[in-house]
C-alpha cells in the first residue's frame, strides 16, 4: 500500500449516551477547560522560546491532545503512576507539576524538574505520580509493567497508566510488556494515543491493521477505542479501565484517536499532511467542545474566556521569566546521581 | 569448611538474600519449575513459591524491563539471563533504563537490580552463543560489573550485588558452574570493587577474571619451569576497576600480561592496559601483552574454537615474551 492510498475506513465505537449531551457541573467544566488551556499556553510559550533559541534539543508539543492528560489526572489516586513518552509536558502540568519548574527544565536550568539533566523528553516528578518522560519509543512499556508487577507483589493497590503512541505499537518491547501484563494480570492500563502519525509516517504505512485494539484479546485484555473530542467522555471511559485495574487486577488496552495540531517536533513542518486534514481535526478539538459547553450551557461570554486566558497567560509568562532568570546547573551536578554512593557523605 | 560448586554457591547466595529481604525475587526463563537451565536456582521455587521465583516466557526485553520497573517501585529483582548472549535483545533496557534512571531523574529513582547468568564461550556453541559481554556492559556508566571464578567469590559477591543500590551485571560461566571450592558456613560478604590475588608472585603480573582465571593459574604453573614467578590477579569487579591492586602489582613486577575471554578490540582488557600505560609507564620493562579471543566470530568446530580461545599455552607464550625469556 503506498502513501496515496486512502485510509481504510475504521470503526469507532459510539460514545456512551451517558456522556454525550450530558450537562456537567460548571466548576468541573471550568477546571478542565482551564487545565487544557494551561497546557496549550505553556507549549505555545515554549515554542516561542524555542524559536528564540532559549530552548534547544527536541521539543515535542502535545497541542491537540491535552484532554487526555487532563482527564487522566482526574482519575489518579495517591500512589498511582503515569508513565508516558517524550511528549510529556501535558502530563506534567496536569499532574500538578509547577509550570515554573517545567519551563526551567526546558531551558536546561538548575531549577528544572530534574535539575536540567533531562530536558523536554525526560520529565519526572515522582511526588506527583509522573514516572517519566521516556524517550526511547516503546522502551517504557516493560517498565510500566514492572511498576504494576511491584504493585501486585506488594499489594499497594496502585494503578499504573502507561501511555504510548500508535507508532510504538510496532516495536518488540511493547508486545513483550503487554503479553506479560496480560499473563500475570497486572493492574495497568495501556493507553495508545493514536495521533495518526509516527513522526511523518501515517498509520496506513505503519501496519496493515489500523485498529490497535484488535490486539487486546491476544493479551487477554478487554479494550476500548474512541475519538477524543470531549474531556468528560475521555475521563469516563478511561475511568472504567482504571477501575478494572484497581478492583479486578486486570489490564486494559485503550486506543484514543486524537491529533497533534503541530508537527512531530519543533523541527518538523508537517508537510506530510494536508491543511484540510488538520482543520477537520481542529473542529473536534476537545477544547472547543468544552468552550461550547461553557458558552451554551453555563452562560460564559467572551469576557469570561478572556479573563481566564489572561490568568493562564500570566502564569506562563511568569514561568518563562522564572526559567530565563534561573541559574544554570552547577558544573559539579553533571557527576551526580550516577551511583547511589555518589551522593552519600564520604566515609570516615 | 564445606565444599560447594559455583552453582550451589550462587543458589545459596540468592536463598540467603531472599530469606533476609522480602523484596528480593528471582525472575527469568526456567528459573522456577525447571529449577534453572544450569540448576543455579534449584529448590528456590519450592521454598519461596511462584510469587518470588517467577518463570517468564522468552522475552528478555520484556522481563528485563519489568525488573527495572519493579526496582524503581521499591523491589530488589534478580533477573537471570539463561546466557548473557540473550541479554543482547534487552540491551536497550539495561543501557537506557537501568543505567540511566537515577541520573536522569536527578536521584528520584534508584534501580537496585542484579542481572546474572553465564557469560563468554562455553564449549562448541557457535558464534551467537559464545560471546563475552564485558566490553559492552563496562562501556557505559551507571552499572557495576562483576565476574566470578570461584564458589567463594560467587557467593560473597552475589550477596553484595543483591544488596547494592545500583544495577549490577553479574557474570558466571557455563563451563564453571561445577567448579568446586571452600565456602564458609557463616555469612560473609565480599565488597564490590576489590580485586583478589589468586597467586602471589614477583616476576610477571597476570591480570584476568572469570573464565580466564583457571587459564592463568595453569599458565603460571607452567611458567615455573622457566623460573618465572607469576602473580595472578583476579579483578572480580570489572566496573569499578580496582586500579590500586593492579598498579601495586605492576610496580613490583614491571611486566604485565592480560589474559581473558573477549574480543581484543577495545573493552575491559584494553582499558586496563591503557590505565597501566598511563599510570605505570615508568615501571614497565616490556610492552603490555594481551591474550584473548582472536578478532573473529567463534566457529563451532572444536579445533577452530580451541584455536580462537585463550589457553594456558598462549598465556605462557605472552609471559615469556614480557620476560624476554628464550625457551
Amino acid at each position: 500500500m503506498n502513501a496515496d492510498t486512502p485510509m481504510p475506513p475504521r470503526t469507532v465505537a459510539a460514545a456512551p449516551a451517558a456522556s454525550k449531551g450530558t450537562v456537567h457541573e460548571k466548576e468541573d467544566v471550568i477546571r478542565h477547560y482551564r487545565e487544557m488551556l494551561r497546557i496549550r499556553r505553556f507549549e505555545e510559550m515554549a515554542a516561542r522560546a524555542y524559536t528564540q533559541g532559549k530552548i534547544s534539543g527536541f521539543l515535542h508539543l502535545y497541542i491537540g491532545q491535552e484532554a487526555i492528560a487532563v482527564a487522566t489526572a482526574d482519575l489518579m489516586r495517591p500512589g498511582d503512576r503515569v508513565v508516558t513518552t517524550y511528549r510529556d509536558h501535558g502530563f506534567a502540568l496536569a499532574q500538578g507539576c509547577d509550570s515554573r519548574s517545567c519551563m526551567a527544565e526546558l531551558f536546561g536550568k538548575k531549577t528544572g524538574l530534574v535539575g536540567g539533566v533531562g530536558g523536554s523528553m525526560h520529565f519526572f516528578a515522582r511526588d506527583k505520580g509522573l514516572w517519566g518522560g521516556h524517550a526511547i519509543v516503546g522502551s517504557h512499556v516493560p517498565l510500566a509493567v514492572g511498576h504494576a508487577f511491584a504493585s501486585k507483589y506488594s499489594g499497594d493497590g496502585a494503578v499504573t497508566l502507561c501511555f504510548l503512541g500508535e507508532g510504538a505499537m510496532h516495536i518488540g518491547a511493547v508486545h513483550e510488556g503487554m503479553n506479560l501484563a496480560g499473563l500475570w494480570r497486572l493492574p495497568v492500563v495501556f493507553v495508545v494515543e493514536n495521533n495518526q502519525y509516527a513522526m511523518g509516517t501515517p498509520i496506513r504505512r505503519q501496519t496493515p491493521e489500523p485498529d490497535m485494539t484488535v490486539r487486546a484479546p491476544v493479551y487477554g485484555m478487554p479494550s476500548d477505542r474512541f475519538k477524543v473530542e470531549d474531556v468528560f467522555e475521555t475521563r469516563e471511559r478511561l475511568a472504567a479501565a482504571v477501575e478494572r485495574a484497581r478492583s479486578e487486577h486486570k489490564p486494559t488496552l485503550v486506543e484514543l484517536l486524537t491529533y497533534r495540531f503541530r508537527g512531530h517536533s519543533m523541527s518538523d513542518p508537517a508537510k506530510y499532511r494536508t491543511k484540510n486534514e488538520v482543520e477537520e481535526w481542529k473542529i473536534r478539538d476537545p477544547m472547543s467542545t468544552a468552550e461550547q459547553e461553557l458558552r451554551e450551557v453555563h452562560g460564559w461570554g467572551d469576557e469570561d474566556f478572556e479573563a481566564t486566558d489572561e490568568t493562564v497567560v500570566a502564569e506562563m509568562q511568569d514561568a518563562m521569566e522564572f526559567a530565563d532568570s534561573s541559574p544554570l546547573p552547577d558544573p559539579e551536578f553533571r557527576f551526580r546521581n550516577h551511583y547511589v554512593e555518589d551522593d552519600l557523605p564520604e566515609q570516615g | 569448611m564445606p565444599i560447594l560448586q559455583i552453582r550451589e554457591a550462587i543458589r545459596d547466595a540468592m536463598d540467603e538474600e531472599m530469606a533476609r529481604d522480602e523484596r528480593v525475587f528471582l525472575m527469568g526463563e526456567e528459573v522456577g519449575y525447571y529449577n534453572g537451565a544450569y540448576k543455579a536456582s534449584e529448590g528456590l521455587l519450592d521454598k519461596y513459591g511462584e510469587k518470588r521465583v517467577v518463570d517468564t516466557p522468552i522475552a528478555e526485553a520484556g522481563f528485563a524491563g519489568v525488573g527495572i520497573g519493579a526496582a524503581m517501585a521499591g523491589l530488589r529483582p534478580i533477573i537471570e539471563f539463561m546466557t548473557f548472549n540473550f541479554s543482547a535483545v534487552a540491551f536497550d533496557q539495561i543501557l537506557n533504563n537501568a543505567a540511566k534512571m537515577r541520573q536522569l531523574t536527578a536521584g528520584q529513582f534508584t534501580v537496585p537490580i542484579v542481572f546474572r547468568g553465564p557469560n563468554a564461550a562455553a564449549h562448541m556453541l557457535g558464534s551467537t552463543h559464545s560471546q563475552a559481554f564485558e566490553s559492552f556492559y563496562c562501556g557505559f556508566p551507571g552499572v557495576k560489573v562483576i565476574s566470578v571464578a570461584t564458589p567463594y567469590d560467587a557467593k560473597g559477591l552475589l550477596k553484595s550485588a543483591i544488596r547494592d543500590e545500583n544495577p549490577v551485571l553479574f557474570f558466571e560461566s557455563e563451563v564453571m558452574y561445577g567448579v568446586k571450592g571452600e565456602v564458609p558456613e557463616e555469612e560473609y560478604l565480599i565488597p564490590i570493587g576489590k580485586a583478589d590475588i589468586k597467586r602471589p608472585g614477583s616476576d610477571v603480573t597476570v591480570i584476568t577474571w572469570g573464565q580466564g582465571v583457571p587459564v592463568c593459574l595453569e599458565a603460571a604453573r607452567l611458567a615455573e619451569a622457566d623460573g618465572i614467578d607469576c602473580e595472578v590477579i583476579d579483578l572480580r569487579t570489572l566496573r569499578p576497576l580496582d586500579d590500586e591492586a593492579v598498579f601495586e602489582s605492576v610496580r613490583k613486577t614491571n611486566r604485565v600480561v592480560l589474559c581473558y575471554h573477549g574480543w581484543p578490540y577495545g573493552g575491559t582488557g584494553a582499558e586496563v592496559a591503557d590505565r597501566i600505560a598511563r599510570v605505570c609507564f615508568d615501571h614497565l620493562d616490556a610492552p603490555v601483552e594481551r591474550v584473548c579471543y582472536e578478532d573473529i566470530n567463534m566457529a563451532y568446530a572444536e579445533n577452530l574454537e580451541q584455536l580462537t580461545l585463550p589457553t594456558p599455552e598462549k598465556a605462557l607464550e605472552a609471559i615469556r615474551a614480557v620476560s624476554y625469556h628464550r625457551s
